[in-house]
């Protein structure tokens, strides 16, 4: 355990996908720039992958001071060992006070392991961070049991301060193409890129659809959708208002809609702008999923349905007659 | 093919409370079951086993009464269980918990695959397991939803992504981490249950697994929790009723889209 003083410094781990930086970056950008502010210390960004050496000049421009890039076809997908390897050895070397990653699953799989490699402490899925005065300590306020309860974690005694942050949960940063910064390309020697596992296909389910993870609407059908072909009803709805198709377990259990889409305890947990259940009865293991949304609509014929007990709106009635009307009207807006 | 399953036991969701004081979950008296994502970790664990052969080790860390949900995993088809369980133990983190779990583990030793549930329903982290990787310096593929295929040496299977899925090849021994997808999990059988009554349940202490007694428990944590509240209630919802019902979500939804 070393003293505290001598970390110092806000750290991001930028995520991208096949060489375009996703979102979730520039959301943890822009709080990593109001903690550092806060503490009066720089903010750097580490950037992996390949062919991401001109896209990290925009990291610049969304409030980083300093961009570690490490462009290497043999890290063209996330793998644990070298991505964790890659993190702790600059971490080691920097020694930053605070290091955010994007909540995502492969994102929370690598920092989980460079949190045991540094012995130190590690906060999934935070939806607030903020600093303590007085000793400088991050605040780290992340929902347990999907939201039931809110609970803030602080690590006390150990540097960096890792934790994973959900994505939407905090504002993308303005680009500012006047900022200027350090882009570092860093070359690294054989034994970082060595790896146990090895990506042998990737494969891209519903292309066109936005992923439920990324979307600021999400439309979700349970059991009173009643068949698949239903489905095609809300992703119509969901494509008017440029958001996904989600599901309640139920739906999934049926085979109306693959699992990837299911929210609730045993699917997805979501946080979108905008959550519209269409004929979702809302059991405890589906609102654990969702409700932290920021607005809940609920469209349900039975007025005594749970969900209109987390509806910030809702209409009762049949789903079938509500949502084409409600696309229809959307559409000639 | 030797198989540890880590499995957690939880409050069921239905039935959680909060201690006023202690901030800490109420364990006791309250309804508890397998994280339900276990439970297609031992589902996954006991096919393999049944076509491969060798044996499944489940594997607990928490209080005496979690030895009710291993006995559960012996009623489905485990071989073996194991809970570790001493005072010493509470209050960890994940740091601390995948350390003891991992110290378990490497007593145990003879392992080709360990099987985790994507994550738990209390915490939420998906830390655990693979921190225990980490401790173990094993590779590890999370969210497995199939395994293609597997050999003595290697195993091939689909991690689901935000976008789809990944087929990863991981050297083994390998620690996986399961979703839904992957499996129906069984029922346990009547003999199974027979078995389970009278299955010994190993109770494993801090000597036994030979844990550093500094990364154990609330003192091996590296986080603590410093408050834990209910999310502010969500406001009184409006219902919009008769013939101008859709128009009127119709200009609520223009309004929030702005």
């Amino acid at each position: 355990m070393s003293t505290n003083t001598e970390y110092k410094g806000v750290w991001v781990v930028g995520e991208q996908r096949k060489g375009v930086i996703q979102a979730v970056t520039y959301e943890l950008l822009g709080k990593a720039r109001e903690l550092a502010d806060k503490l009066k210390c720089e903010v750097s960004c580490l950037l992996l992958g390949v062919n991401v050496k001109t896209p990290a000049q925009e990291l610049i421009f969304r409030g980083a001071d300093k961009v570690y890039v490490v462009d290497d076809p043999r890290i063209e997908h996330v793998l644990e060992e070298p991505y964790a390897r890659i993190v702790s050895d600059l971490v080691s070397r920097h020694h930053p006070e605070i290091l955010l990653c994007p909540a995502t699953s492969l994102s929370r799989s690598v920092a989980s392991r460079v949190a045991v490699g540094l012995n130190v402490g590690l906060t999934a899925d935070c939806v607030e961070l903020d600093i303590n005065p007085e000793d400088r300590g991050l605040l780290m306020t992340k929902p347990v049991f999907g939201g039931s309860y809110m609970t803030t974690i602080i690590s006390r005694n150990h540097r960096p301060q890792i934790a994973t942050v959900r994505q939407k949960s905090m504002k993308e940063s303005v680009a500012d193409p006047q900022r200027k910064g350090v882009v570092e390309i860093l070359a690294l020697d054989e034994s970082f890129f060595a790896s146990r596992t090895k990506v042998v296909e990737v494969v891209d389910e519903a292309a066109s659809t936005i992923n439920i993870m990324d979307a600021n609407v999400i439309v979700s059908g349970g059991r009173a959708i009643a068949k698949a072909e239903n489905f095609k009803m809300l992703e119509e709805l969901a494509q008017v208002l440029n958001g996904a198709v989600g599901a309640s377990r139920a739906a999934v259990d049926e085979g109306w809609i693959p699992y990837s889409h299911q929210v609730g305890q045993t699917g997805k947990t979501v946080s979108p702008k905008i959550y519209i259940a269409c004929g979702i009865s809302g059991q405890i293991q589906h609102l654990v999923g969702m409700q932290s949304a920021d607005t809940i609509i609920a469209i349900n014929k039975d007025a005594s349905a749970p969900i209109f007990k987390v509806a910030n709106y809702g209409i009762v009635g049949d789903v079938f007659e509500v949502v084409p009307q409600l696309i229809k009207r959307l559409q000639n807006l | 093919m030797n198989i540890i399953v880590c499995l957690k036991q939880v409050p069921d969701t239905a039935d959680i409370k909060l201690d006023g004081v202690t901030k800490r979950l109420v364990r006791e008296g309250v309804k508890s079951m397998i994280n339900p994502f276990d439970m297609y970790a031992i589902e996954e664990a006991l096919r393999l086993k049944e076509k491969l052969g060798g044996k499944v080790t489940a594997l607990t860390m928490g209080p005496p009464q979690a030895e009710t949900s291993l006995r559960e995993a012996i009623a489905l088809g485990c071989d073996e269980a194991i809970l570790v369980s001493d005072s010493a133990f509470a209050g960890a983190d994940t740091l601390a918990t995948s350390y003891t779990l991992s110290c378990a583990i490497k007593k145990i030793k003879d392992y080709d695959l360990i099987f985790c549930g994507k994550q738990t329903l209390d915490g939420d982290t998906a830390q655990v397991g693979p921190g225990i990787a980490g401790h173990l310096d094993i590779p590890q593929i999370i969210n497995v939803r199939k395994i293609q295929d597997i050999k003595e040496v290697q195993v091939t299977a689909q991690r689901m992504t935000e976008y789809g899925y990944d087929v990863i090849e991981a050297q083994l021994p390998c620690l996986l981490t399961v979703v839904k997808d992957i499996n129906v999990p069984r029922l346990p059988s009547l003999k199974g249950k027979m078995k389970a009554k009278s299955a010994s349940v190993s109770v494993w202490k801090v000597v036994d697994i030979q844990a550093d007694e500094a990364s154990i428990g609330a003192k091996g944590s590296a986080t603590e929790v410093l408050k834990i509240a209910t999310p502010p209630a969500r406001p009184q919802g409006k219902i919009f009723e008769g013939e101008g019902a859709v128009d009127q979500l119709v200009e609520t939804l223009k309004g929030l889209m702005k």
